[in-house]
């Protein structure tokens, strides 16, 4: 496979001007076209909550939201989310205080080792955006494109049940 | 612009086949024209007697369509394609555009009435799926040529549909799937349209299957004497997902259960039915 590499020393350096709203705040940056949006979040903007696990769009480490929908940061371009309003784990937290959904990850144990958790909150916050009170069978269909290898799910389940009443009750 | 580009170029539309393609170099095209920006590319029609879809409609939208509803099968296969993050970025065009051995969509549309509609710098022209699809990742289009718009004829009245598709989890491709459309008069098989899906290089027609249903009484005899007949039918290479005789014995069983899904949606009554996971 390898001599079917391209030469990438020989491809011509194009720089695209971009600007997007990351957690309510213009990130305006020159990238070349081919960065993935990941790469422009964790590297151009500093904010590494978003995660690379597979890159290969299996396990949604990545995941943030494009104007509110989940979508896997590994998977697009940065050029492609130009003018977009993009939401990351950095973001839920607002003047100091955990938004609902990563309280009930912490007070429901829904992580162990953490690696997972960013892109699982956002595809909670895309559920419980749109369904407030999810069924068991609902917050898995949600949350199968999010691989956690520690915990089994169990407790990430009640943890996006438990986020779904406080969020209402808020 | 792609007749300017030349061949060395190619559309993005979702992204979800092409960049995980493009990242293990079994893609590197010169140039890439994304076509996410483009205004009035994504919709849903109803339209004498057939759907039309824009080319860049999302595959969570088919989902929440409540129009799309009307053909329960098109619900199936777009509300179980990946997952959530993969239904709100990939595309309808984009899958057929793709023609990838495992497209959930390729397989599913081939059994209803499709039409894929074409854009390129020689014109327009409408193509039916069964002649657009040529083999793995090959289609009937030209280099600079891409697809506006996907018809699906609404089927006839006494017709029902069902996918199957069977995944080890959410995100992969199909171990293996069956889609079948079924029309009835009373008990009565008229006709039939059974496709397998990810055992061979493109969606594979089950025509011996679907002539051991028509004109027959859909009892248990004949719905597995048609499913021994997509066994046959079935052309799998073995690999990470299981031995070639393994998604035989899938194809078998999900064809069955599909028939008997396609049976019950045929006499009116609403099932669920969509992806298996392992």
């Amino acid at each position: 496979m390898l001599e079917n590499m391209p030469e990438t020393a020989t491809v011509e350096k194009i720089a695209v001007n971009i600007k997007i709203n990351v957690n309510g705040k213009p990130y305006a940056r020159q990238v070349e076209p081919r960065m993935l949006l990941v790469e422009f979040l964790r590297e151009a903007c500093d904010l590494t909550g978003t995660h690379v696990g597979c890159d290969t769009t299996y396990c949604g480490a990545c995941t943030v939201l494009m104007n509110g929908l989940a979508v896997k940061s590994c998977t697009m371009f940065a050029v492609q989310a130009d003018g977009s309003e993009i939401t990351t784990v950095e973001g839920l937290e607002k003047d100091g205080k955990l938004h609902p959904i990563q309280k009930a990850f912490g007070d429901s144990y829904g992580l162990q080792c953490g690696y997972c958790t960013p892109g699982l909150m956002l595809s909670t916050h895309q559920l419980l955006s749109e369904n407030p009170e999810p069924s068991e069978k609902e917050i898995r269909k949600a949350i199968a494109g999010n691989t956690c290898r520690c915990t089994g799910y169990m407790n990430i389940f009640k943890a996006i049940e438990l986020a779904g009443r406080n969020m209402k009750g808020a | 612009m792609l007749g300017q580009l030349g061949e060395g170029a190619k559309f993005l539309a979702g992204g979800q086949s092409l960049i995980p393609l493009l990242k293990l170099r079994f893609a590197n095209p010169e140039h890439l024209v994304d076509l996410n920006f483009i205004p009035g590319t994504s919709f849903i029609k109803e339209d004498s007697g057939a759907f039309r879809f824009g080319t860049m409609t999302r595959h969570a939208e088919i989902e929440h369509s409540a129009l799309a509803r009307k053909i329960p099968v098109l619900h199936d296969c777009a509300a179980g394609i990946a997952d959530v993050q993969v239904r709100n970025r990939g595309t309808i065009g984009g899958s057929l555009a793709e023609a990838d051995p495992s497209s959930d969509w390729a397989n599913v549309l081939i059994t209803l009435d499709t039409t894929v509609h074409c854009l390129g710098s020689s014109g327009e022209r409408a193509i039916h799926l069964k002649d657009f699809i040529k083999d793995a990742y090959t289609t009937a289009l030209a280099y600079d040529e891409l697809v506006t718009e996907v018809e699906v004829k609404i089927p006839p009245k006494g017709s029902g549909g069902a996918y199957l598709a069977f995944k080890r989890s959410a995100p992969v491709y199909p171990s293996a799937s069956a889609a079948v459309q079924l029309t009835l008069a009373g008990d009565v098989c008229q006709d039939a349209a059974i496709a397998l899906g990810s055992v061979g290089l493109t969606a594979i027609l089950a025509t011996e299957a679907e002539t051991a249903l028509r004109g027959k009484i859909l009892d248990d005899k004949t719905i597995a004497i048609a499913a021994e007949a997509a066994r046959a039918a079935a052309d799998p290479r073995p690999d990470m997902r299981g031995s070639a005789e393994y998604k035989r014995q899938l194809v078998v069983a999900l064809v069955k259960r599909a028939i008997q899904i396609a049976v019950r949606r045929a006499h009116g009554e609403p099932v669920e039915g969509a992806h298996i996971y392992a």
